[in-house]
């Protein structure tokens, strides 16, 4: 299972970016689309919306299933993935790439810190 | 500790993932749901259905209690012909659904639910009468489904006796890679295709030889998203002990000209009514996907439950079906669909949401 060793991670399997730009971008995990097979739906919180670290931000839908988004860190929504909207299989086919959900601008930075490690991700999902 | 199929060892090679069902640990998919889906509707798909219970009724009487015990016509069933029937109570609810099968003369195959089985075979002991004699074979009986466009002649390829010209809904003995199956055109993903029934010891090299020949091994998953475009009814989803044929748009299996069967009378006075309820086809328009037990909204008021959704590839849309009172169930009509709180917008439409060019 792919884990890239320089995001950060959720205990909800979702990935945090963190861009030269100080923004963040979020989606989940191969682990994630795994468990969940093929995606179908994805619902996305517009720009400007504020979402809060470890609460829900969206919900994935796959053929069989729903599941809650839970945002890595806290701050406003500056940029979604509008390319889900007609391709949910960007999630399955690339996750840490093509199928990212959302860019946001942290307002606290330090929440960084309460995020697990590839390492400590990939012990999780072992 | 769930009971495994003949075909498990395969699905485990192949990589599938399971799920519980009815007790059974099944392959819900191999690969990917959508990608089984469409090798079903464009080429071949495989699925072991050996979980579904096999019941023998043999005798004298079996044909004529078999008439009785159902509402559909098995007294005119000819040998080497299948019939689907609900099994019904007294009051006209359904207690499962099945297929008959009539091997020859006295000696029949029904193949019922994985999750009615044990109910049935209760059932059938308590209302049996006359010669007949009842056996669940399920334990040693294997059943692989084969279906799609190129279904029939790829296993027609394997066959010695030309199985392509089997008509539908007929059965027949056959040999299918040097083992002895019977060979049935009958099927539950709304696409051609043949059911083997077959020994637990033969199936896994019947399956490898199908694999071989270019089938793609199907789950769960897909075998419910094909049965959904199809319109068909699942078991526990569309039908249960409170629903009754005509509700169930499955009045054509009911001949009320028989002279006895189990249920008649209540069916009578709902056909002499209507049903309350009708089941409908709809198509979500809004964002989003209707599933099972999501309620319904006509005018904006309460007005049913979802008894199956799911998107679905070939129709390429959010799709289900859902009871509504009669005077609702009217196509074209629109009606919302609550989903976590969030009404969306569907409209009613024919069943079934796909039908294959023939």
């Amino acid at each position: 299972m792919n884990i890239p060793e320089e995001l950060g991670y959720t205990k909800e399997h979702e990935w945090v970016r963190f861009n030269d730009d100080g923004t963040v971008t979020m989606g989940i995990t191969e682990f994630a689309t795994d468990q969940l097979g093929d995606v179908v739906y994805v619902d996305l919180p517009p720009v400007g919306t504020t979402v809060r670290q470890f609460e829900k931000f969206g919900e994935i839908e796959s053929v069989k299933a729903v599941s809650e988004l839970f945002s890595g860190i806290s701050g406003e929504v500056v940029e979604v993935n509008e390319k889900l909207g007609d391709q949910p299989e960007l999630v399955n086919s690339d996750p840490y790439g093509e199928g990212w959900m959302l860019r946001v601008r942290p307002s606290n930075p330090a929440e960084r810190d309460n995020l697990l490690s590839a390492a400590d991700y990939g012990a999780l999902t072992a | 500790m769930a009971e495994r199929t003949a075909l498990f060892g395969c699905h485990q090679a192949a990589g599938a993932r399971f799920v519980d069902f009815n007790g059974w640990d099944m392959p819900v998919q191999y690969t990917s749901i959508l990608a089984e889906h469409r090798a079903v509707r464009s080429h071949a798909g495989i699925f072991d259905t050996s979980h579904m219970g096999q019941i023998a009724v043999r005798g004298q009487d079996a044909g004529a209690w078999l008439d009785w015990l159902l509402p559909n016509d098995i007294a005119g069933l000819a040998i080497g012909q299948a019939r689907y029937s609900p099994l019904l109570a007294d009051d006209g609810g359904t207690l499962d659904d099945l297929m008959v099968y009539r091997l020859s003369d006295e000696d029949y195959l029904v193949v019922v639910n994985a999750g009615g089985r044990a109910g049935d075979l209760a059932w059938f002991e308590e209302h049996r009468r006359g010669a007949v004699d009842i056996e669940p074979r399920y334990a040693d009986r294997a059943m692989i489904a084969v279906q799609g466009p190129a279904a029939v002649d790829v296993v027609a390829a394997l066959a010695e006796d030309g199985l392509a010209t089997l008509p539908r809904f007929a059965i027949r003995p056959a040999k299918v890679a040097g083992r002895s199956v019977l060979a049935a055109r009958t099927g539950y993903t709304g696409e051609d295709g043949l059911e083997l029934f077959l020994s637990g010891s033969d199936a896994p090299a019947v399956w490898d030889t199908l694999l071989g020949a270019g089938v793609t091994p199907c789950g769960l998953g897909a075998r419910d998203t094909l049965r959904l475009e199809a319109g068909l009814p699942l078991y526990g989803n569309e039908l249960d002990r409170t629903t009754n044929p005509y509700e169930a748009g499955l009045g054509w299996t009911v001949k009320l000209a028989k002279p006895a069967f189990i249920g008649k009378e209540a069916l009578i006075a709902v056909k002499a009514s209507g049903p309350a309820r009708t089941l409908v086809g709809f198509r979500v328009e809004d964002r989003g996907i209707a599933r099972h037990g999501h309620p319904v909204l006509v005018d904006g008021q309460p007005a049913g439950v979802v008894t199956s959704g799911s998107y679905t590839p070939t129709v390429d849309a959010a799709i289900g079906m859902a009871y509504l009172p009669t005077p609702a169930a009217v196509v074209g009509a629109p009606i919302q669909i609550v989903v976590r709180d969030r009404p969306l917008a569907a409209r009613i439409v024919p069943r079934p949401f796909y039908r294959r060019e023939r």
